[in-house]
């Protein structure tokens, strides 16, 4: 399966050329050029799939993880060195499809939403720059080569979200992601390093002995991987930058923020996922706890907002949530015995991803018809846009859990396997999923039904998206109404062996339940055109609603932090010992030897006598050294 | 026969004449011939101890001979310098030459 590299390099092909070629290429055949290889890249990405899952599992009953491919890059000493290679198991092989399907069709889309915008090419040579480096980071053979594709994705993102780089808002926003990320990611290279200093190899899978080694530090090493985890995921308290990355384009949202690098973060728990449940697993309760915090906060925050693609965002910090609380209830490896979250959470990244990504999508095609962000610019869209209606609706049920969408499916697993860990975290995440389903179906009321903001109808009628946008939300919708019958535990289990997925019908029930509760309450509070009962609510309980609307002040502590106590207490007085002490120092010492040289210039007075005589006495002087020794 | 020490102390007579003609002459060709006493007395000084004290052996004629060869030479260069001073500055006043300072 050599032919596996090909889904690295063609990408980073496509981004070096469209990158150098510019604006000597047309809109269209730097689009064209880049949509056509990332369908390549697609693909190649099911043929994989196919022949890897098509191979069937070994005699031990699991499916053997491949490396096709592989160079040893820096070596540093006999077991110590950083490879560059491609390694194919169940979970890299399932993120390979979410990666390849999710570009593929935001490449598609952005055909019809990025026309005419300035920097066309530009922002195709970035999204193949991210593809190729996110597909790098599911591919990594080891830790160190998923650190530098972790960066190179960062980058990526950086220079989409600053995308209008006109715009202020724009040009903050990928400042913000990238310095929070990247701040995260020096917890993620600590990690690393004592990972390796410890156990002697960057390899996912060290050998017992080198494991048993770094036994003691093995906790410490894992836990601050997952800081650098956290930082791409959006866990609280790193989460800030998600929100404010919705000013890049809405299909970027989309692809990065949405669907695949956010994930990034719970595709690393799941990768050293045998290393935390043997020698770590409190700190993998750990994660769960800031998990399940994460998405109660962003829950919460989400039925506040009143920015479609900020409501959107703290929706998808709060089902990351999920996925990571999935991981961290695991106490085993086997799925019929505490490892059921493992299978549970990336069957959620999965379908996730496909309902996230288009739900943006869907939110792009509505920004793209009202020009405008806000709900409030919205209402009634329905009889506009019927494909972009439908489709939202489906994904709206999917992420609420309804029967027989695939996010019922994903999220009954995380229920049940929250429930198997304790009953409060059960109970905990299944309210979650009830708020879930209360702030989406509140967006989808506000956006498709209620008062219909008619004064701005009037001046620019709504009108459906063009073909090339609506094909990927079919395409999205279909395979979120179907998702769910993947037998996804016959692929990807905790052990590797083949896990039968059966529904557990007593949390189902309720999880059910709740949905249609929260449904009920946003139907009963949105969907009529006064919404009397939600603005009652409002005013009632202001200082929550109005603290809630301000995601409880996080950024604002960290302005505070930052500014008043790191800038102020810190920054300025190092900065002053730098101007005056050290700049100072090196300032004397031009000074003084400027002055000296200015004194002593006389002694070069042009007249050859005197210099002569300075020679005759030098050698004078030294004969009678010379003597008197 | 004449001792060494008689020529050593005209050479040395000459070295410090001409010492002294290069600290104290004005001009620049009188500095060059002051220069030109002094190679001279070095001149004398190989000649006489390879005599006197080698006598079987000619390094110090041989090496005399090429210091002439190249004071020869040096002297052409510097009357050269000498005229072109000349012609742009109209006279060779050592005093006058402090162009290259600094």
């Amino acid at each position: 399966m050599e032919y596996t590299i090909l889904i690295l390099l063609l990408p980073f092909l496509s981004f070096i050329l469209i990158g150098l070629l510019g604006t000597r290429l047309k809109p269209a055949a730097a689009g064209a050029f880049g949509t056509i290889v990332t369908g390549i890249v697609a693909i190649l990405s099911y043929w994989t799939a196919f022949s890897y899952f098509g191979a069937g599992r070994d005699a031990s009953g699991v499916f053997p993880t491949l490396i096709p491919w592989n160079t040893v890059w820096l070596p540093f000493n006999g077991s110590l060195h950083i490879d560059l290679g491609i390694l194919l198991d169940p979970i890299s092989v399932m993120m390979l499809i979410v990666i390849s399907t999710v570009s593929l069709m935001v490449h598609i889309y952005s055909f019809g939403y990025m026309k005419g915008e300035r920097g066309f090419q530009r922002y195709y040579a970035f999204l193949s720059l991210f593809t190729m480096s996110m597909l790098g980071l599911v591919l990594a053979t080891n830790i160190f080569q998923m650190y530098i594709f972790w960066e190179l994705v960062g980058v990526s993102s950086y220079l989409l979200i600053g995308f209008y780089y006109t715009k202020k808002e724009a040009i903050a926003a990928s400042k913000k992601a990238f310095i929070v990320t990247r701040f995260a990611d020096l917890g993620f290279l600590i990690g690393i390093l004592i990972y390796g200093f410890y156990t002697g190899t960057f390899s996912f899978t060290p050998d017992a002995p080198a494991l048993g080694a770094a036994k003691a530090l093995l906790p410490l090493a894992l836990g601050l991987m997952f800081i650098g985890g956290a930082g791409k995921s959006a866990m609280f308290p790193l989460h800030i930058w998600l929100p404010d990355a919705m000013e890049g384009p809405t299909p970027v949202s989309a692809l990065i923020h949405a669907a695949t690098m956010v994930v990034a973060g719970v595709y690393l728990v799941a990768r050293m996922f045998p290393l935390f449940i043997g020698y770590a697993p409190e700190v993998l309760h750990v994660t769960a706890y800031v998990g399940a915090f994460t998405a109660l906060y962003a829950a919460v925050v989400a039925c506040v907002q009143s920015d479609i693609k900020r409501v959107l965002a703290f929706s998808t910090i709060s089902q990351i949530g999920f996925m990571i609380v999935a991981l961290g209830v695991c106490t085993s490896a086997d799925p019929h015995e505490g490892g059921l979250g493992y299978m549970a959470s990336m069957f959620h990244l999965f379908t996730h991803a496909m309902f996230k990504a288009l739900l943006f999508l869907g939110a792009g095609c509505i920004i793209h018809a009202v020009h405008s962000n806000e709900m409030s610019a919205m209402g009634g869209l329905r009889k506009y846009m019927p494909v972009t209606h439908i489709t939202f609706l489906v994904a709206c049920l999917a992420i609420a859990g309804i029967w027989p969408l695939s996010g019922f499916f994903s999220k009954d697993e995380i229920l049940a396997a929250c429930f198997d860990f304790s009953p409060v975290m059960g109970w905990v995440m299944t309210f979650i999923a009830g708020l879930t389903a209360f702030y989406m179906f509140r967006l989808y009321w506000c956006i498709f039904w209620g008062k219909e903001n008619t004064e701005l109808h009037a001046e620019h009628r709504p009108h459906e998206a063009p073909l090339t946008m609506t094909i990927p939300l079919i395409f999205l919708a279909v395979v979120t109404l179907f998702a769910g019958w993947i037998p996804f535990g016959e692929f990807i289990s905790s052990n590797g062996q083949a896990y039968h997925i059966h529904i557990d019908w007593n949390v189902a029930t309720v999880s059910l339940c709740v949905a249609a509760a929260g449904i009920a309450l946003a139907t009963w509070m949105y969907m009529r055109e006064d919404r009397k009962v939600a603005d009652g609510l409002a005013t009632k309980f202001s200082g929550l609603h109005k603290a809630a609307y301000h995601r409880f002040y996080i950024d604002e502590i960290y302005q505070f932090i930052t500014h008043r106590i790191i800038f102020a207490c810190i920054s300025t007085p190092v900065a002053w010992f730098d101007r005056h002490v050290v700049d100072g120092f090196f300032n004397m010492l031009a000074t003084v030897t400027g002055k000296v040289s200015w004194g002593i210039r006389r002694m070069q007075s042009g007249y050859v006598q005197r210099y002569g005589i300075w020679f005759l006495g030098g050698a004078l002087g030294l004969t009678v050294i010379l003597l008197l020794i | 026969m004449i001792q060494m020490e008689y020529y050593l102390i005209v050479s040395t007579i000459m070295m410090f004449a001409g010492i002294y003609g290069f600290f104290t002459r004005r001009n620049l060709l009188a500095m060059l011939i002051s220069v030109e006493l002094i190679l001279n007395s070095v001149d004398i000084n190989f000649v006489v101890f390879n005599r006197f004290l080698f006598p079987g052996q000619l390094e110090g004629f041989f090496f005399s001979l090429f210091a002439i060869g190249i004071s020869a030479a040096e002297t052409a260069v510097a009357i050269a310098i000498i005229i072109n001073i000349y012609r742009n500055m109209r006279n060779i006043q050592v005093k006058n030459l402090d162009k290259m300072k600094w």
